[in-house]
Parts: C-alpha cells; sequence; structure tokens
C-alpha cells in the first residue's frame, strides 16, 4: 500500500537541483510542512467560529452574523482582529509570570498535537512511530495550564473552573486512553497511518466504526468532555463561575484560549474520522475506481485524485462531527459536577474496560476480521 | 561536525540546564505552587532527554505520567488545601538546614561514584532500535519483567484501597484497637443533611 505523492521527496531533489546540499533542503522543507498546518488550523478555527454563530442562531431561530461579508463569512475574521487590539489586561493582585504562561500551556500541546493528523498517506507533518500515544501524552499537559491560569488570576470563580477542569480531564483521560488502546490492538501499531490504512480494505464497509461502536461513543463523549463542549463545559460554566478559568482574561490571552478550545474540537473530530471513520479513505475504495477508470493506481492523474479525495474526505468527516457537536451545544443542557463524574468513572470507564476486552477476545477468535 | 549532532548538543545543553536550574528551584523556592509547576517543568525537559536518546515511547509515558498524571494531582492536592497561613518559625533551622544539605552531598557523591566507575559505553549495537522500542517494551513487561510489573500493580491496589478507607470514614464506625464506636468527626458533611438544615 505504499503508493501516494511524497511531496517532501519532490522538493528536495527540487532544491538539490540548485546545488543546495541535502541538509540544507532538508532544513528548508522542516518548517513549510508546519506553517501550513498551523495555517490550515487557524483557518479551521475560522469556519469553526462562523459555523457555530450561525448553527446557534438557527437553533435559536435567529439570523446570526449576517453583515460582515456574505452571509457574515468575515465575523470570525472580525472578532479575532478585535481580540487582537484590545488592551491586555493583568489584574493588579494576579501572578503576572503564571497569568500570562497560563493560556500558552494550553495551547501549545494543542497545536503540537497536530503533528500527526494525516490528511493522505504522505501527508502530514511526522509518521512517528508512537503515533496517538503522543497525542494522549499531549493532551494531559493541558490541565496544568488551567491550573496555572486558574490559580495565577487570584479569583475564586477562576480557581474552581481550573480545579473543575483539572478534575474532568483526568476523570475523562481513561476511557478515551482505553477506547484508543482498542483500536491499536485491532490495528498492531500506533501509527495513525496505519491505523487509516487497515481500514482501507472496502471502503466504507472496512471502517472501524463498524467493529467499534462502543469504543466510538465513548470516544466521541470522552472527546467532548476533553475539549470542555456544552454538555460538559463546566469548568466555564457562565452561569456559576463567571466564565472559569478564564474570568480574568483579555484581549489577545483571553484568545489564546478561545483558539485553543476550537482548535482542540477541530482535532478531536479530525481523531475520531481517523480512528473510526476510516480518516482519508473514501467509502469506494480507490482501487475500484482507478479499475474503472482503466488507470494504473501509480498514474499521475490518479495520485493527484487520490490525494485531494484524501484531503476533501478528513476535512468532510471532521466538520460532520464539528456540525454534531455544534448542534449538541446548542441544543442539550448541562451536566452537574457529580453527574459528570458519575458518568466517567462508573460508566464510561466500566464500559471501555469491557470494551477493550472483549476486543481482545475477538480478536483472537476472529483473527481476519479484527486485526491478526 | 553536522548539523543534527549540533541540534543535538544545543538540546542537551538547554535542556540539562532546565532540569537543573528546574530541580534547585523545585527544592529552594518558598512558595509551593511555584515548586509544583518547575517540578512539571523538570519532568517535561526530562521527557526531553528520553526523546534525545530515541526512546520515544519512554518519553511520551514520561508526559503521560509524570505530568499529566502526577504533577497534576500534585498541584490538584496543593490548591485544594492552600490555607494561606504562615509556616511557624523553627528554632534551631540552621542546623537542621546543614544537616539536610551534609545528607544531600552523600548521596551525590555515592552518585559521582556509581557515575564514575560504571562503564556505560554499550558494545553491542542494541542501542539503536529506535522506533521498534515500544514492541520490546511490551515484551520485557509481559516475561522476564511480569513479577516486578504484577507486584506494582497491587501495591497500586493497595494505596487504592487505603485512599478510599481514608476518604469515606463514615463506613468505619468502630475503632480498631478497642472496637467501641468513635466519633469520626467528617470534615465533610453529607450533602442531604446540610439541605434538611437549611429547611
Amino acid at each position: 500500500m505504499e503508493y501516494g505523492l511524497d511531496l517532501e521527496y519532490i522538493f528536495n531533489e527540487f532544491l538539490k537541483g540548485f546545488g543546495l546540499s541535502s541538509e540544507i533542503a532538508h532544513i528548508i522543507w522542516i518548517p513549510l510542512p508546519m506553517l501550513l498546518v498551523l495555517f490550515a488550523a487557524v483557518v479551521g478555527v475560522l469556519v469553526t467560529v462562523w459555523l457555530e454563530r450561525k448553527i446557534s442562531a438557527a437553533a435559536q431561530q435567529r439570523i446570526g452574523p449576517e453583515y460582515a461579508g456574505a452571509l457574515g463569512v468575515l465575523q470570525p475574521i472580525a472578532d479575532g482582529l478585535k481580540l487582537l487590539v484590545k488592551e491586555d489586561i493583568i489584574p493588579a493582585k494576579a501572578d503576572g509570570i503564571l497569568f500570562t504562561a497560563g493560556p500558552i500551556l494550553v495551547l501549545v500541546p494543542v497545536i503540537l498535537s497536530w503533528l500527526i493528523v494525516p490528511f493522505g498517506q504522505n501527508l502530514l507533518i511526522s509518521n512517528v512511530g508512537i503515533g496517538i500515544f503522543l497525542w494522549i501524552a499531549l493532551s494531559s499537559i493541558q490541565p496544568i495550564g488551567l491550573l496555572m491560569s486558574g490559580y495565577a488570576s487570584n479569583n475564586k470563580y477562576s480557581l474552581l473552573g481550573g480545579l473543575r477542569a483539572a478534575a474532568q480531564s483526568i476523570s475523562y483521560e481513561i476511557p478515551l486512553a482505553l477506547s484508543v488502546l482498542a483500536i491499536v490492538l485491532m490495528t498492531n501499531s500506533l501509527s495513525t497511518i496505519d491505523i487509516v490504512n487497515q481500514q482501507s480494505g472496502a471502503g466504507i464497509l472496512s471502517w472501524n466504526i463498524w467493529r467499534q461502536p462502543v469504543g466510538f461513543i465513548v470516544f466521541w463523549i470522552c472527546a467532548l468532555a476533553e475539549c470542555e463542549r456544552l454538555p460538559f463545559d463546566l469548568p466555564e460554566a457562565e452561569e456559576e463561575l463567571v466564565a472559569g478559568y478564564q474570568t480574568e482574561y483579555a484581549g489577545m490571552k483571553f484568545a489564546l484560549f478561545y483558539l485553543g478550545s476550537y482548535i482542540n474540537l477541530i482535532l478531536s473530530a479530525l481523531l475520531v474520522s481517523i480512528l473510526y471513520l476510516g480518516g482519508w479513505g473514501f467509502p469506494i475504495p480507490v482501487e475500484l475506481i482507478a479499475k474503472f477508470l482503466n488507470l494504473p493506481i501509480n498514474a499521475p492523474f490518479i495520485q493527484v485524485l487520490t490525494a485531494s479525495i484524501g484531503i476533501v474526505m478528513t476535512v468532510l468527516k471532521a466538520y460532520l462531527l464539528v456540525f454534531i457537536a455544534i448542534l449538541l451545544r446548542w441544543t442539550t443542557p448541562r451536566v452537574r459536577i457529580d453527574q459528570l463524574l458519575d458518568l466517567g468513572w462508573k460508566f464510561l470507564l466500566p464500559i471501555s474496560l469491557a470494551n477493550l476486552l472483549i476486543t481482545a477476545g475477538l480478536k483472537l477468535a476472529f483473527p481476519q476480521f479484527f486485526g491478526g | 561536525m553536522s548539523i543534527a549532532i549540533t541540534t543535538q548538543i544545543i538540546c542537551f545543553t538547554i535542556l540539562s540546564l532546565v532540569i537543573l536550574i528546574g530541580a534547585l528551584g523545585v527544592v529552594l523556592l518558598e512558595s509551593i505552587v511555584y515548586s509544583a509547576f518547575l517540578l512539571g517543568g523538570v519532568f517535561m525537559s526530562v521527557a526531553g532527554l528520553y526523546l534525545l536518546l530515541n526512546a520515544s515511547f519512554v518519553a511520551a509515558a514520561q508526559v503521560l505520567v509524570y505530568v499529566g498524571a502526577v504533577n497534576v494531582l500534585i498541584i490538584f492536592a496543593i490548591m485544594l488545601v492552600n490555607k494561606k497561613e504562615d509556616l511557624k518559625p523553627i528554632n534551631d533551622i540552621k542546623s537542621r538546614r546543614i544537616i539536610s544539605t551534609s545528607i544531600c552531598l552523600t548521596l551525590l557523591s555515592l552518585l559521582i561514584r556509581v557515575d564514575l566507575t560504571n562503564v556505560w559505553s554499550l558494545s553491542s549495537p542494541q542501542n539503536s532500535i529506535g522506533e521498534e522500542s515500544t514492541i520490546r517494551i511490551g515484551e520485557h513487561l509481559f516475561s522476564d519483567y511480569l513479577l516486578p510489573f504484577e507486584v506494582a500493580s497491587v501495591l497500586l491496589l493497595m494505596a487504592m484501597i487505603g485512599a478510599i478507607v481514608l476518604a469515606r470514614r463514615d463506613v468505619m464506625s468502630k475503632d480498631i484497637s478497642t472496637g467501641l464506636p468513635v466519633d469520626q468527626e467528617l470534615l465533610e458533611k453529607p450533602s442531604e443533611q446540610l439541605l434538611t438544615n437549611k429547611n
């Protein structure tokens, strides 16, 4: 299954044509995919913010943003510019260093996790061997940033919000990791590329969602809880805690939290589509399309077609999930903190453990369906 | 010197400096909150050192366990019990500091001796397994290191039961040694009682 465009190789050969050594070419190459992915993440946030405004308006029978661009598509940019030029305030009694470091510690791990998101066979920043485990490890850093900003704000609402955020993300990380483990068990690999390739056998029929329906639901609930989206947005519950750990923040520091939470939402949607919905795979296998068009799988046309379909499919699946998340946010009430912790520890944790055990048993019983 | 080696040396220097300064800060700073956050930074830098040694799985596990679980719980505990209360001044603080410094220096000299006498270089090509290390660690955990692995899980189970007993003192209504019923004076009263008191 080693096909697909290798842009890095082409780019390096192109630079070597100018007489540069391969090391220099590699150094010039390294920042390019990172910047591209950062750009994609920020554009993704703008699109998601617009969707959130429009869908929430539709859910509440309003029109929503209308005047900034056609259908208000420029509204998120206006929001961003407003936050960018606002005054940066550090409260007098706050702890300046921790207050500034908090938002950074929240945002950086989320952006780093994009390292492992593949948009195609070779379309990712780095195919690290530990793949999905890197994301689990990185997402566990976030609560430190939340606790830090909650503490540094010197405000009891902030502190409560930070403590709630940490408690929530600790309790939901375990079922999340266990449901990922069931997928890894079926794939025999932690790499996201291998996880998608293992689902690409028979198009839509071989997606993991059919083999891991329980894991899919557990993962999605936990991902929403990790993103602090509305059924689980206790850390920033407006009616009780003003805005939780964000209460004292303004301007660009607040924007970092905002950006972090939306990038995290898109990242979670992308990871659900990679783990359970076949990643960049088209519902019909590409090999069949190539056979139908009477072209070999290595033909340049098919290569470009595969890569474009891959990107479109990944983004489409991710945004379908983002749509569901937004709809959930504007139609469901918030759970109480004890209900949240009960759900995490007494329901999701046993269910994901049983799911892991059953997956292991099925893998031994039917190795051809559950990965040998 | 190639670019890769230079980058490695720069990364190693920065990481070691962060570890040394951070660890000193953890011990010497007055504010316990700062110490806890610095401890997280030290754990992260140790993960960075593992990454430099091509042990990416160990590095990720270090971040997950030490930063994501241990350090978050330490900070959590500090913030839950953070009473704004000055520590009592200790009379013989100077002699205590001298004793603790001398103990630490003895331990340090022991470590330095181990470092100087041990032969560190590995002759076999085993030290370059890289990405395969995840599989190797798994194999070792379920073969020759199975007993320590299981014993560690028993230890964790004991700690968990102990924590539950400490947290739910209402289930233990008898004194263990005398067998007489004792008033546990719960720190946190059951919520129903509070509600009935209000009405």
